[in-house]
């Protein structure tokens, strides 16, 4: 009876963490199978290759998902390009640099800004941001401009937490055979210390993108969602998560409109997947290489 | 020369610090200064009046509130379990890894992704309709890979002597686990409450799965729509139709969803350095 008990309880607790494989999983058949009757009504080069999405045009629907895809690659570029030095410069400072009070205080920030819901963001992107951006710019201050400089501050979290985590893994002997050469602080830190954590940055880098890339509503709020092809990253446009929050509402399900969408969620699910992955191989190999 | 090089690049760093330091700050202070003007018992307990343009935000208020609850109903058992099983009961191996693994993708699906599943299992196929619930479950799935993330480092820092111990005295191996449990309590209890304040701020996975833009009322049951902060933000910051009339509304309902989250962060925390020193 008691070994009846034990064993039931073990298998209870086996199938609460089987469920997330299952999950996982069913997630991507679920996407993979609606999105894939997509193509039952339109040809997958015209689906990933067409510029023009226009699901709900009288007689001549169009379904092609590039300018949305480059969209997104284009807010999320300015975003890295901007959170990347900064990212990594701010990992630096804390754990090379800083004195440990200011360590703690930046580390809690960083804490809170994790923590701020991305809407609140977006609605700070569209009252302080937009107008900020309009005055110096003098364009229109909901643009792709806008999304990258929100989505930069979103992925900071990330790409700061893990380059962090990197630079201290880097072995302390390195950094003192670099002072017992002679080398100075900065030196050690630039030609030693950041060489040896490179892989593990680069790990944090691929998640910040990969978080930027799926971010929906800070992007929804303040780019402008125009459906033309973005000519640079002061226009207005309109992203994949962006497309999806805007029209999965209105959709009938069983459309080729409906199942068009899902395409783009199976789309984004892999992305994600893959930075996951690649994010994890790199730093696989860096602890390979430290040890 | 050498020496202002050194300088300067520490000086770059410091700045980029700053900037990160200057940015929450601002941050902060916008939402809660613009917010505070408009924040007073009337605001939080009243209905919005007037196509929104005057009154509270209390349905809001209150569906967060009741969506947050229903969540953790679903994420907290299953994540805790699954965070006993691989730290106590899983012998390392190519299923626990596979498992290990897709938690941690599962952490990294957008959220607008989580909503499209929830979309198209919750509401559609078992016919939940846009409700609160089906809502629930999805923000349930959402931040079923942080609860368990957490729970299983607060069951992994319980000592091995306490297991050790229990074993020894003929306890059997679920016996040992419950006092493992018990010690590892105030741990899990912070990684739950993480994984909901994430879920309180979450937006896309509810929109297409019951939130509502206007209820009349209060929703009656779990099958019921709701209203939400984090949608009521997002309605009136750039659907409504009168923009710039709502904004000293929509600074109160950003006010008021920022302080929610932090408020459960904040408990979190309390309960986290409580910890420390009972077993620190």
């Amino acid at each position: 009876m008691r070994r009846l008990k034990e064993k039931a309880i073990h298998l209870i607790l086996f199938l609460t963490a089987i469920s997330s494989v299952f999950l996982i999983l069913g997630i991507f058949a679920l996407l993979l199978t609606e999105g894939l009757k997509t193509f039952r009504d339109v040809s997958v080069m015209s689906f990933l290759f067409g510029i023009r999405w226009n699901p709900e045009a009288y007689g001549q629907p169009s379904y092609g998902i590039l300018s949305m895809v480059f969209s997104t690659f284009l807010v999320t570029s300015c975003a890295i390009i901007i959170a990347g030095p900064l990212g990594v410069a701010v990992a630096a400072y804390i754990s090379e640099g800083a004195p440990h009070k200011a360590r703690d205080i930046i580390k809690g920030a960083i804490e809170i800004l994790a923590g701020i819901p991305s809407v609140a963001i977006g609605f700070v992107g569209i009252v302080l941001v937009g107008p900020l951006i309009t005055k110096v710019f003098g364009i229109s201050g909901l643009s792709g401009l806008n999304g990258g400089i929100l989505l930069a501050i979103m992925a900071l979290p990330t790409i700061i937490s893990v380059s962090e985590d990197s630079l201290r893994a880097v072995p302390k002997s390195y950094k003192e055979a670099s002072f017992a050469l002679g080398a100075s602080k900065w030196e050690t830190l630039t030609k030693t210390v950041l060489p040896a954590a490179f892989s593990g940055i680069c790990a944090g880098v691929v998640l910040g993108i990969g978080r930027a890339i799926g971010e929906t509503m800070t992007v929804l709020m303040v780019t402008g969602n125009s459906l033309s092809i973005p000519k640079s990253i002061f226009d207005p446009l309109r992203t994949m998560t962006a497309t999806i929050a805007l029209e999965l509402g209105e959709v009938a399900k069983g459309t080729t409109h409906y199942y068009a969408i899902f395409g783009i969620g199976a789309i984004l699910f892999i992305i994600s997947l893959a930075t996951n992955l690649i994010a994890e191989h790199i730093s696989i190999k860096m602890r390979v290489k430290v040890e | 020369m050498k020496k202002i090089k050194e300088w300067f690049g520490f000086f770059l760093l410091k700045a980029s610090a700053i900037l990160i330091l200057g940015i929450v700050v601002l941050l902060l202070l916008f939402i809660g200064i613009q917010g505070a003007k408009v924040i007073n018992l009337e605001f939080l307990f009243s209905f919005p009046k007037e196509g929104m343009t005057s009154g509270g935000i209390f349905p809001a208020v209150f569906g967060t509130v009741a969506l947050t609850l229903i969540t953790t109903f679903f994420s907290i058992p299953f994540g805790i379990g699954a965070a006993i099983y691989l730290s106590e009961y899983a012998k390392e191996g190519r299923l626990v890894s596979f498992i290990r693994a897709s938690i941690r993708n599962l952490a990294g699906v957008p959220s607008i992704v989580y909503g499209l599943f929830g979309v198209a299992l919750f509401v559609q196929s078992l016919n939940l309709g846009a409700s609160i619930l089906a809502s629930g479950l999805t923000l349930g799935l959402l931040t079923l890979p942080w609860v368990i993330a957490v729970s299983e480092e607060a069951i992994k820092s319980v000592p091995k002597s306490f297991r050790e111990g229990a074993l020894a005295l003929g306890a059997t191996k679920w016996q040992t686990t419950r006092l493992v449990l018990r010690y590892a309590t105030p741990g899990i209890l912070t990684g739950a409450i993480l994984g909901l304040s994430r879920a309180a701020g979450e937006t896309a996975p509810i929109l297409f799965t019951g939130v509502c833009f206007w209820l009349p009322k209060l929703p009656g049951s779990i099958f019921d729509q709701f209203m939400a902060l984090p949608y009521h933000l997002y309605i009136l910051s750039t659907q409504h139709y009168d923009l710039e009339k709502v904004r000293p509304i929509a600074f109160g309902t950003a006010f008021v969803l920022v302080s929610f989250v932090f408020g459960l962060n904040l408990i979190a925390l309390i309960i986290r350095t409580r910890l420390r020193k009972d077993y620190g």
